[in-house]
């Protein structure tokens, strides 16, 4: 038993998860953090066991963390900023009707 | 009630094995397994809860749950004794060594791949009770078997040294699953009756879906000769005994403690 002498080997051999949890039909799924599991319906049933045990989720995505490729933060400024003084593009113009629920 | 031992007997299964899986908590191979065996000894915890409130309502004399969880010694305990063993091979009763992982999962696969064909039938009983409460231990059964059998092929499948402990488990572990194919009297009567099951019926299946995954494992098939529990009778190994002096204690030095 290796609880106390290696408690990291797992984390070194095993792959980085992102975990979704989609928390009701119709929703979409949300990142809600990440685990080290050794494949990926490992890592399903242990994020169902760490994320969805008080009820959070109706269905559970896992994506290998390095396959996402990310932004990086130096581009901050040329890819978000020229967003920021175009509020025509925000869809506050119209008023949506009580019927059509959730967007 | 002629069935009030058979609810005890199901009750006390669930309670051992749920405060025996408990010593896992805070204590888990990994982070993750830690909160997994966690949710499996609060899912057990659970039926037994649900069983001691209607073995309860069935004794009628004012007993609760908590009198018959906590205010019954070992003797009155009808588990199997399979459930009871600590989480590490067989030593003489009063030696300890250090929880082995490969044993939890051995336990919970054979003993939850039986569960799941107990409570499978046990939905058509003819007490309506307890024909619910098996249709909500069905669904937990079946997650707790599927991610045993999970870990178990891992095992099996994995290292030298996984291999070695899961088979190591498997051979100190598979002589008391006989104990689930004898039938005690208050069994027998509670089948008879159309309330309970007939284990000694469900045998075929469990070695079915035991020799299959197995195989899957790369595991052999051991032995499951030799002496043949008692549990069920009241008649338990020596480590009960510390189990239920662990999980009775504080009960007993605060009595109708309420907190």
């Amino acid at each position: 038993m290796n609880t106390t002498t290696q408690p990291t080997k797992a984390l070194s051999e095993w792959p980085l998860w992102e975990i979704f949890v989609r928390s009701k039909q119709g929703l979409e799924h949300k990142h809600c953090g990440s685990l080290h599991a050794s494949d990926a319906p490992h890592a399903l049933q242990m994020a169902r066991d760490v994320y969805t045990r008080r009820q959070e989720g109706v269905s559970i995505w896992v994506v290998e963390s390095n396959s996402i490729t990310a932004s990086a933060p130096d581009d901050k400024g040329e890819f978000f900023e020229p967003a920021s003084d175009k509020i025509y593009r925000h869809p506050t113009f119209y008023t949506i009707p009580e019927e059509v629920g959730h967007m | 009630m002629a069935y009030l031992d058979y609810v005890l007997h199901l009750a006390d299964s669930a309670i051992v094995l749920g405060q025996r899986n408990a010593e896992w908590c805070g204590h888990g191979p990994i982070i993750e397994e830690d909160i997994a065996m966690a949710n499996n000894s609060l899912d057990l915890i659970g039926q037994a809860r649900m069983l001691y409130q209607y073995a309860a309502t069935l004794k009628n004399d004012g007993s609760t749950e908590d009198a018959l969880a906590y205010f019954r010694d070992a003797q009155d305990f009808k588990n199997y004794t399979l459930l009871e063993l600590p989480h590490h091979g067989a030593l003489v009763g009063y030696a300890v060594d250090n929880r082995d992982y490969a044993v939890t999962i051995v336990r919970n696969f054979l003993y939850s791949a039986f569960m799941a064909l107990v409570w499978e039938k046990l939905q058509a009983s003819h007490d309506a009770h307890l024909a619910a409460i098996a249709a909500k231990s069905l669904k937990e059964v079946r997650y707790h078997l599927r991610h045993s059998h999970d870990w178990l092929v891992r095992f099996g499948d994995g290292t030298q040294e996984s291999h070695a402990r899961a088979q190591a488990a498997l051979n100190h572990l598979m002589p008391y699953t006989q104990e689930f194919w004898t039938t005690s009297p208050f069994e027998s009567s509670a089948s008879k009756s159309g309330v309970g099951v007939d284990t000694a019926q469900l045998k075929a299946d469990w070695e079915a879906m035991v020799r299959q995954t197995l195989q899957e494992a790369t595991l052999a098939m051991p032995s499951t000769e030799g002496f043949v529990t008692t549990g069920k009778d009241g008649a338990h190994s020596e480590h009960l005994g510390f189990l239920l002096g662990e999980m009775q204690s504080l009960a007993r030095a605060h009595p109708e403690g309420v907190w």
